[in-house]
């Protein structure tokens, strides 16, 4: 009941700092941040967490340019169309100077197109979709977190050590599974020329067969499975393949599996062995992260998330670049962006003037269970720059602007 | 494939066919009798693995704690729905057909934040049931023991319900109540309470199939809505009401899933066919080709005629010249909102979506109002005539002018098909074929990536030039909305529209008089596909693009919800509730994070309120009052 009364505390508190808030925002810096925080809300909690901490710590030591900054947040239901209404209600009516924030692939490609139709600058924190930078890239658009090509070029030289012959792919039946598993095919060819893919199995997103599917992976025998799969389809997924023995004898390399996100909620559950990229929040031991680790226990009683590292590292990335920038003038902003270098909870990374796409990284591991949980054991950080086409390719896929 | 492979996929479909059933069971004894479409039954479904979880947790080390967990779960969820069904649905049972569907789409919002409210949102991964952890050899492989439970549970509540329905006195009050309940009524039978036990009991299967699930399956905030549409769709091919019907269907959906798995990447004639894609939509291609083949489902019977249907539809009426004057000062109070673009910059941005959501609201009321078809696939019309517009301009790079005027006719294109189809049938079973309709629209293009863009969907659809400042496109939008009301109401009052009314209030009398009903309807499918379809265009345009999420269920649900939050039988009524729900949708989603929960309860207060929609209610009492007011000046006068 405690919970219930704390809840309800903390909401009425939420609606009254949201309607004061309105009140004293003229003197700073309004910045735009459109997510789905409803649909995604186990991902997005730790990442508002992430980016509120940042906001905190940066109005603390003064603001940029000597006003505070202040972040005006919007739901856009996971919806594309939604997402343009938000962006469009925080330029006229809030008048922010640059929007941030996008989870899902076509809501981030949305604001990439709206931000260069509107001439805003847009910082893609979360969406994994190559096209933000390349196909459909733009200048006004950049993007923080490692894109899917990048995660799964981290993925590449283990699996080239393993030379496995016979592979199984499983992935939700959208952009982000097929572009990866895409790449995935088109990399490990390049490095192990005779590599065969098996077996191919695309499940609808939030509604895999898990049963069916694992036993279609097991009777096409493969040497290795490479996973695409995320959230409540891989808590089945592995859940049956443990029951069936599928992952017996077999290697698996999956992406995102190592962030604590799709790690902890399989408990106990959690796969023993997979190759994974991700986020092993309680072992990585490097000043900034640790000070970044403490600050965040310290002010919400819990541990980080991948998610709470890309918040926190957006908005400093805002403030850095402002801070260069001198003002919150669209040109400043972007000439600023390009080759904007700052510090992270995973040490330095640059925004790259090739693409705008950051050499923010991630850990690539072995999962294990320690203590009846999923954890990352023999990690190590892959810098966002090291897994990258080259710059050739990248200017071919760019379309000039 | 082997052989051996081929028998063991095909036992995994039977584990998803038990799953299935379980809950389609709920769903079709509730319709049967209360003639409910409850659309919060996958919620109830939801609560079932939440609370499972939470028992199962505290309580199922031990094997009788885990099973005595997984009936208590059930029991709750029936305790829950019993009293919703006492405090809510009881009071819409009279309003007219489909309202109720309002109430539990409310439901559906609110108990998602309830949810979310006491679990929190990160997935709860169950622990598994104690004594079948393993697995046991059939055929060289491992099988799951607990899933050969599933197996055995689902003919199990079969057999259990055929004797509960066959062989006990409220069995026979059951399904004397799915003939007709009036006549149950009359001959002296508790109907308050039957209708309260069979929701219940409704609910408690859909908390068994959510609580079995709980050592397969997270509970997540998903599972609500993943779960009702596929449970419709068992529902439906099964034949509405019927139970064994329920679990054939549950059977043939989940046997040709386990196929499309099994099969893998065909090679057809040098070309790859990968099966696994098919699961998307395999569901609603089975429903589609059930429903034209057997109208009534695979066991269902011709739905008896529920007495107090369109009953006392009164004859549309030109408008009075006061409400002439009115709607005129409003189109000129709306022409005048860019002149204060400075104070309210926003307002231009939202009446665009509003204008969109009238038109669009406007399109499905012709056909569920005047027409009397229930289309529950409407965004189908909204998203050919929004992704023929998109790849008008991105493929065909034709100017954004033309494409506004030939993207709709994709929509007319698809209205012609899937109307010839659908006005075959009539009541819940047209409904769920356009809604089947919808579904193939969707999921084609949300997988032919070189046409459509897949999941991404197209964007970079911009105005052109001369309307690309927002002052320009809201009169474009607000024009095209007004002159589209204009024509659906002109169509109405026509010779046309009279025979749209008469083949709704009676085929027979109306085929007498020499309309050709069938005909009839089909054109006005087409005339609202028309408009729908220059809602989704004008979409397109105003969001630089389109995507899946814009033309799928949400959107159709989205479209129901207006026209009845308005009132059906008004002309006025779409429009108000079109502007209201997107008005609330958006400026409540603004004030708090429980905003889906505080939106359920708007919509739940306005249907207690409003029994017939806002304007049909207003107008009800307008009615009364001139009436009361004029026999009171009569009697007056009388008296002088």
């Amino acid at each position: 009941m405690n919970k219930v009364l704390y809840k309800l505390v903390n909401s009425g508190l939420l609606v009254g700092t949201l309607i004061a808030s309105a009140g004293w925002a003229a003197d700073t810096i309004k910045i735009g941040e459109v997510n789905s925080y409803k649909a995604m809300s186990a991902f997005l909690g730790p990442y508002k967490k992430g980016w509120e901490m940042g906001l905190d710590e940066i109005n603390s030591q003064g603001g940029v340019l000597g006003k505070n900054l202040e972040v005006i947040y919007r739901d856009d239901n996971a919806n594309p169309g939604d997402a343009i209404r938000v962006a469009e209600e925080l330029r006229t009516r809030e008048k922010v100077s640059m929007i941030f924030g996008g989870f899902l692939s076509h809501t981030g490609l949305a604001l990439t197109d709206y931000a260069k139709r509107r001439k805003m600058v847009y910082l893609a924190a979360e969406p994994l979709t190559d096209k933000i930078v390349w196909e459909n890239g733009n200048d006004y658009t950049f993007r923080l977190r490692p894109s899917t090509y990048m995660q799964v070029a981290m993925l590449i030289p283990d699996a080239v050590k393993l030379n496995k012959k016979r592979w199984g792919l499983v992935y939700p039946n959208y952009e982000y599974g097929q572009s990866a598993v895409a790449t995935f095919m088109e990399l490990l060819s390049k490095a192990q020329p005779g590599v065969e893919f098996v077996v191919e199995q695309a499940t609808p997103l939030g509604k895999i067969d898990a049963g069916s599917v694992v036993q279609a992976l097991d009777d096409a025998k493969p040497d290795a499975i490479f996973n695409v799969l995320f959230g409540a389809d891989l808590g089945k997924f592995v859940r049956e393949g443990n029951t069936r023995g599928l992952f017996e004898g077999k290697e698996v390399f999956s992406l995102l599996t190592g962030e604590p996100e799709y790690l902890d909620p399989m408990g106990a559950e959690a796969p023993e062995g997979w190759y994974v990229t991700g986020y092993p929040w309680n072992k990585i031991d490097t000043p900034e992260h640790n000070a970044f680790k403490a600050a965040y226990e310290a002010k919400y009683g819990e541990y980080p998330r991948a998610g709470s590292v890309v918040g926190y590292t957006s908005i400093k990335t805002i403030a850095a670049l402002i801070k260069k920038a001198g003002s919150t003038d669209t040109d400043d902003l972007i000439k600023a962006f390009s080759g904007l270098s700052h510090n992270t909870p995973f040490g330095p990374i640059t925004y790259r003037s090739q693409d705008n796409q950051s050499t923010f990284g991630a850990f690539v591991g072995k999962t294990a269970l320690v203590d009846g949980k999923g954890e990352m054991i023999d990690f190590h950080y892959i810098d966002g720059a090291d897994v990258q086409p080259s710059d050739a390719e990248v200017a071919a896929m760019r379309p000039a602007n | 494939m082997t052989l051996s492979g081929l028998l063991v996929q095909l036992l995994n479909g039977l584990v998803d066919a038990s799953s299935l059933f379980l809950v389609a069971s709920g769903l079709s004894l509730i319709f049967g009798v209360t003639r409910i479409m409850n659309f919060a039954h996958g919620s109830f479904y939801m609560l079932g693995v939440y609370v499972a979880y939470t028992f199962v947790s505290h309580m199922g080390e031990s094997v009788g704690g885990f099973w005595v967990a997984i009936i208590l779960s059930s029991l709750v969820v029936a305790l829950l729905g019993a009293l919703i069904e006492i405090v809510i649905l009881r009071r819409v049972y009279r309003a007219p057909e489909l309202f109720q569907l309002l109430a539990t789409f409310s439901l559906v919002l609110i108990l998602q934040d309830l949810a979310l409210f006491i679990w929190g949102p990160e997935d709860l991964f169950g622990p598994r049931a104690p004594g079948l952890t393993g697995s046991i050899e059939i055929l060289g492989r491992n099988f799951p023991q607990y899933n050969l439970v599933m197996i055995v549970i689902g003919p199990a509540v079969l057999g259990i319900l055929w004797l509960l329905l066959n062989k006990t006195r409220w069995g026979v009050l059951i399904r004397a109540a799915t003939q007709d309940r009036e006549m149950v009524s009359t001959l002296g039978v508790n109907q308050a309470w039957l209708f309260t036990s069979v929701f219940a009991l409704g609910c408690f299967l859909a908390g068994l199939g959510g609580a079995l699930q709980e050592p397969r399956i997270p509970a997540n905030l998903a599972l609500d809505l993943e779960s009702i549409g596929t449970a419709f769709v068992v529902v439906v091919v099964g034949g509405m009401g019927s139970i064994p019907g329920a679990f054939l269907a549950a059977l043939l959906i989940a046997e040709v899933k386990a196929l499309c798995i099994a099969l893998g990447t065909l090679h057809i004639f040098g070309i790859d066919f990968p099966m696994s894609k098919m699961t998307l939509v395999a569901e609603f291609l089975i429903m589609a080709i059930i429903l034209v083949i057997r109208p009534w489902g695979l066991l269902g019977k011709p739905q008896a005629a529920a007495r107090n249907d369109h009953s006392a539809e009164p004859p549309l009426r030109p408008s009075l010249p006061i409400f002439k004057w009115c709607t005129a000062a409003l189109v000129l109070a709306l022409l005048l909102v860019p002149v204060f673009e400075e104070t309210f910059p926003y307002a231009q941005i939202i009446l665009v979506e509003i204008f969109i959501a009238v038109l669009f609201a406007a399109s499905l009321h012709f056909v569920m109002g005047p027409g009397g078809m229930h289309s529950f696939g409407h965004a189908a019309y909204f998203g050919l005539g929004a992704y023929g517009a998109a790849i008008l301009v991105v493929t065909w790079k034709l100017p954004m002018e033309l494409a506004l005027v030939a993207g709709p006719l994709l929509a007319v294109l698809g209205a012609l098909v899937f109307g010839w189809f659908s006005v075959r049938l009539s009541g819940v079973y047209l409904a769920m074929l356009t809604f089947a309709f919808a579904q193939i629209v969707w999921s084609i293009v949300y997988q032919w990536d070189d046409v459509t863009g897949g999941s991404n969907g197209i964007f970079g659809v911009w105005p052109s030039d001369w309307l690309s400042s927002t002052t320009a496109l809201y009169y474009l939008t607000l024009s095209i909305m007004l002159a589209g009301i204009l024509i659906l109401r002109r169509i109405l009052f026509a010779p046309f529209g009279l025979a749209i009314r008469a083949a709704r209030d009676s085929d027979l009398r109306a085929d007498a008089i020499g309309v050709d009903v069938k005909r009839v309807q089909w054109v006005a499918f087409v005339v609202a596909g028309l408009f729908g379809g220059i809602a989704g265009a004008i979409y397109v345009f105003s969001k630089g693009g389109i995507s899946p999420e814009a033309i799928g269920v949400g959107r159709s649900i989205d479209g129901l919800v207006m026209v009845l939050l308005g009132g059906v039988q008004t002309l006025f009524g779409p429009i108000v509730g079109a502007s209201i729900f997107t008005w609330l949708h958006d400026s409540v989603a603004r004030e708090t994070d429980y905003w889906k929960a505080v939106l359920g309860m708007i919509i739940l207060l306005i249907v207690l309120l409003f029994p017939a929609g806002i304007v049909g209610t207003l107008s009800h009492l307008w009615h009364w009052v001139k009436h009361h007011i004029l026999l009171q000046t009569k009697k007056e006068e009388a008296s002088k």
